[in-house]
């Protein structure tokens, strides 16, 4: 048995894509069984119309597109949490590279529609480009932006790097903003129309009425998450600097020691996170259709509760937290308005998700999969 | 290392600035342009006054838009309507020997920034009027500040009734209310395209929710079926609102915000599957919307909205002004640029009206009283002010997206046009 679990086939394509799988299917059931139960508790104060039917008729959708953007989240949520777990403090400059990896991707796709080519190219392979433009720039400027704005204050005080992220975090706001000015003239960054990914696919469900409704799109997003999560796992678990990058977290002193050369991992991390949080962008971009130099902030959060909520430092907690956090917003979006009889809308979606992780952290101060030191980053 | 970094820093700040000041002029406009334009035109009204006295002094007439961010389409627009205005209409003060300019500020279509705005903007003593804003939510506390310091403001675009109610003598506006265009939507909806359920959707400021309250008012009236009324801030992944939304499919989705937001939430509704009509008021009229939402606008039951600010062939008069606007700043004229302009010829007949009277630079109270005693021939009609500061009556459209992309937003069809005697300040 042992041999098998050496087998790397299994540990780094059956072992992680089944956690991925059981972590979903398993947000989605347990939050679809509450939801399901609150609909019957609730039957008997909705008279128009019968609640449960209603609940059923949407609950694949509703799981669908909090899948989706949960693993959006999720993929945002690793760049935080591997930093985390080497430097133990929070980049809140992540969002900006993460929206810098967005509109640079979108600025590739309307570059081949402005000499004409997005047309006749490969939908795929236009994706497919511009996701690895996007890495490209994202990475690097995650490396130049520790290089520049981390790495001057190794020693300080845990707080002062952390409102050196913060700073870099307006100033890429406001860099990005002024470049578009010069460039284009335009604030808004709006996807160029190509393709036919805006398309559903429509499988019928025995014993339902509507099919289930699955855009490309969101098969796109998904997908090219699990590849994102796939490569870092091996990355960190796999390979030499793998081992480095887990030893600087474990004992930074003591790696350094060991003759790993400390900077250079920490570069490294940066470079992996920012590599993810550009893929995340366009990922984003072509759901949003639309970016401009602010749009990180809001994602950007979300995925930082998320990697909270998994367990910061934790890889496989970010991958969890944003999962959860992704299926909390959708299913309180969509259900809070016909629960409440129209009391309560979706614009209180927030309110709820983050209440729900307040709870989680009462009573679980290191969240949901905790800080297990070993798998620290 | 930290001194390097300083260098670095500044370098960088230095040359954006100097890529900046010979940048694209649609994206940042150096004021440095105003005393040269105002000179010219100083020099040719003393050609043919005899000669004009000895300056009696600056006078600096302010806007207030969003010149940056999301809305600063519109925003641009509205400085850059004041600002021909100025040049075409400030003859009269600068053969007076006034020297006129105009002070531009960036509102960001964020009422903490219009309002640190509007204190300096107070403080500046040489400012006698103001143009602005584009946003209800940010003119309202705004306009707390013009008034304890007397200062009038015109409002080109600003449409929330409370804006007026109040009754304060320094704010004014151009354009008709929110209390007349959401219920003259409603009425399209029920009565023209004969809806019987509608999904209400506000973006959660002033002037959305309160929109999209009176929509619901002037709904629950006619016994329209409201599916649901929602507020939000999401600007990328409306799935979640979406999902529910397709489930019912009510005959009408009223969106009560701006385009940026809406363009995005109908793009995805119409992905989904949503079949039925789009509707909005006049946060939606910016070409920008059909970029962004594309033939979600034309399939289905279409998008139609109101406005308080018609198209260009809606104003007889405003032809030579798009030619001049297109010809000054390189783009046709965006909604509201029109209003501007108005309200900016409203600012300068009131200080020259008030600077005759006194005899020399008025005070800002006499402006704003003057302001109020203003009847003009403007580009969008006859301007007078109650005693709010609404029209007496204003103009109300309903006009269709005719098309899909940017270029043929010019070619949305007019498909009513309402004359509403203003409500007055209510109860």
């Amino acid at each position: 048995m042992k041999n098998f679990t050496e087998n790397p086939a299994y540990k780094f394509l059956l072992f992680p894509i089944g956690q991925i799988s059981v972590f979903a299917i398993g947000a989605s059931v347990v939050l679809s069984l509450i939801t399901v139960l609150l609909a019957f508790i609730f039957k008997f104060n909705v008279t128009d119309f019968d609640l449960v039917e209603r609940t059923m008729l949407i609950l694949p959708q509703v799981i669908i597109n909090g899948v989706t953007i949960g693993f959006v989240y999720a993929t945002i949520a690793l760049g935080y949490t591997m930093v985390y777990g080497v430097l133990e403090f929070i980049n809140f400059s992540h969002s900006e590279i993460f929206m810098v990896g967005g509109i640079v991707g979108i600025q590739l796709m309307a570059y081949f529609e402005h000499i004409g080519v997005l047309a006749t190219m490969n939908e795929y392979l236009v994706i497919a480009l511009a996701i690895v433009l996007a890495m490209a720039v994202s990475g690097s400027l995650a490396v130049v932006v520790e290089r520049l704005a981390y790495k001057p204050l190794r020693g300080a005080p845990k707080l002062v790097p952390l409102i050196s992220a913060i700073g870099m975090s307006f100033f890429l706001q406001d860099a990005v903003r002024l470049i578009l000015s010069l460039t284009t003239g335009e604030f808004n960054v709006i996807l160029p129309k190509f393709g036919t990914f805006d398309e559903f696919w429509k499988i019928a469900i025995p014993g339902m009425e509507d099919p289930l409704r699955i855009q490309i799109k969101s098969v796109i997003m998904v997908g090219t998450a699990v590849l994102m999560l796939l490569g870092l796992n091996f990355l960190v678990n796999g390979t030499k600097v793998g081992k480095a990058i887990r030893a600087v977290a474990q004992d930074r002193p003591s790696a350094s020691l060991m003759g790993i050369n400390v900077n250079q991992i920490i570069s490294i991390t940066f470079l992996v996170g920012g590599t993810l949080g550009g893929a995340a962008g366009v990922l984003f971009a072509l759901k949003a259709t639309k970016l401009d130099p602010f749009s990180g902030f809001f994602p950007g959060l979300k995925a930082f509760t998320s990697a909270v909520l998994g367990g910061i430092g934790n890889l496989t907690g970010a991958l969890l937290g944003g999962l959860v956090l992704g299926l909390l917003e959708s299913f309180a979006a969509s259900y809070l308005g016909i629960f409440t009889n129209g009391a309560f809308g979706a614009e209180y979606k927030d309110i709820f998700a983050f209440a729900i992780l307040i709870l989680v952290l009462i009573f679980r101060p290191s969240g949901l999969l905790g800080q297990t030191v070993g798998q620290k980053a | 290392m930290n001194k390097r970094l300083l260098a670095l820093l500044s370098l960088l700040v230095i040359a954006s600035m100097a890529l900046a000041a010979c940048g694209t002029p649609a994206a940042t406009e150096a004021p440095a342009e105003e005393p040269a334009a105002t000179e010219a035109a100083a020099t040719e009204a003393a050609a043919t006054e005899e000669a004009a006295p000895a300056a009696m002094g600056t006078i600096k007439i302010a806007t207030q838009s969003p010149l940056s961010g999301g809305q600063s389409l519109l925003g641009v627009a509205i400085k850059q309507g004041a600002e021909l205005a100025l040049e075409q209409l400030s003859g009269d003060l600068v053969a007076m020997g006034y020297d006129v300019q105009l002070a531009p500020y960036d509102d960001q279509a964020t009422p903490d920034v219009g309002v640190a705005n509007a204190k300096n903007i107070v403080a500046d003593s040489e400012i006698l009027c103001g143009v602005g804003h584009l946003n209800s939510g940010v003119m309202i506390p705004s306009s707390e500040e013009y008034h304890t310091a007397n200062l009038p403001f015109v409002s080109p675009a600003n449409t929330n009734p409370v804006v007026t109610t109040r009754g304060y003598l320094e704010v004014n506006r151009v354009v008709g209310r929110d209390d007349v265009q959401a219920p003259a939507a409603e009425e399209f909806a029920f009565t023209t395209l004969g809806a019987k359920s509608v999904y209400i959707i506000h973006d959660k400021t002033a002037y959305g929710q309160g929109v999209a309250e009176f929509f619901r008012g002037a709904a629950e009236e006619d016994g329209l079926e409201i599916v649901a009324f929602e507020g939000t801030e999401e600007t990328a992944n409306f799935d979640a609102i979406v999902t529910p939304l397709v489930a019912t499919q009510p005959d009408v989705v009223f969106f009560a915000g701006i385009y940026n937001q809406a363009g995005v939430f109908f793009k995805q509704a119409r992905d989904a599957g949503y079949e039925g009509t789009f509707m909005g008021t006049d946060g939606m009229d910016a070409s920008d919307l059909a970029d962004i939402a594309g033939d979600a606008l034309t399939t289905g039951g279409g998008m139609y909205y109101t406005t308080v600010a018609g198209p260009a062939s809606a104003y007889p008069k405003a032809a030579t002004f798009a030619a001049d606007y297109e010809a000054k700043f390189g783009v046709a004229p965006e909604p509201f640029a029109a209003q501007a302009y108005d309200s900016m010829a409203v600012c300068l007949a009131a200080i020259t009206a008030a600077a005759e009277a006194a005899g020399g630079v008025p005070t800002r109270l006499q402006v704003a009283e003057a302001v109020r005693q203003v009847s003009i021939d403007g580009l969008t009609g006859a301007i007078a002010f109650d005693d709010i500061g609404d029209l007496p009556t204003a103009q109300y459209f309903i006009l269709k997206v005719n098309g899909a992309t940017k270029d043929t937003w010019n070619s949305n069809e007019i498909v009513e046009i309402l004359e509403v005697a203003s409500p007055g300040k209510g109860e």
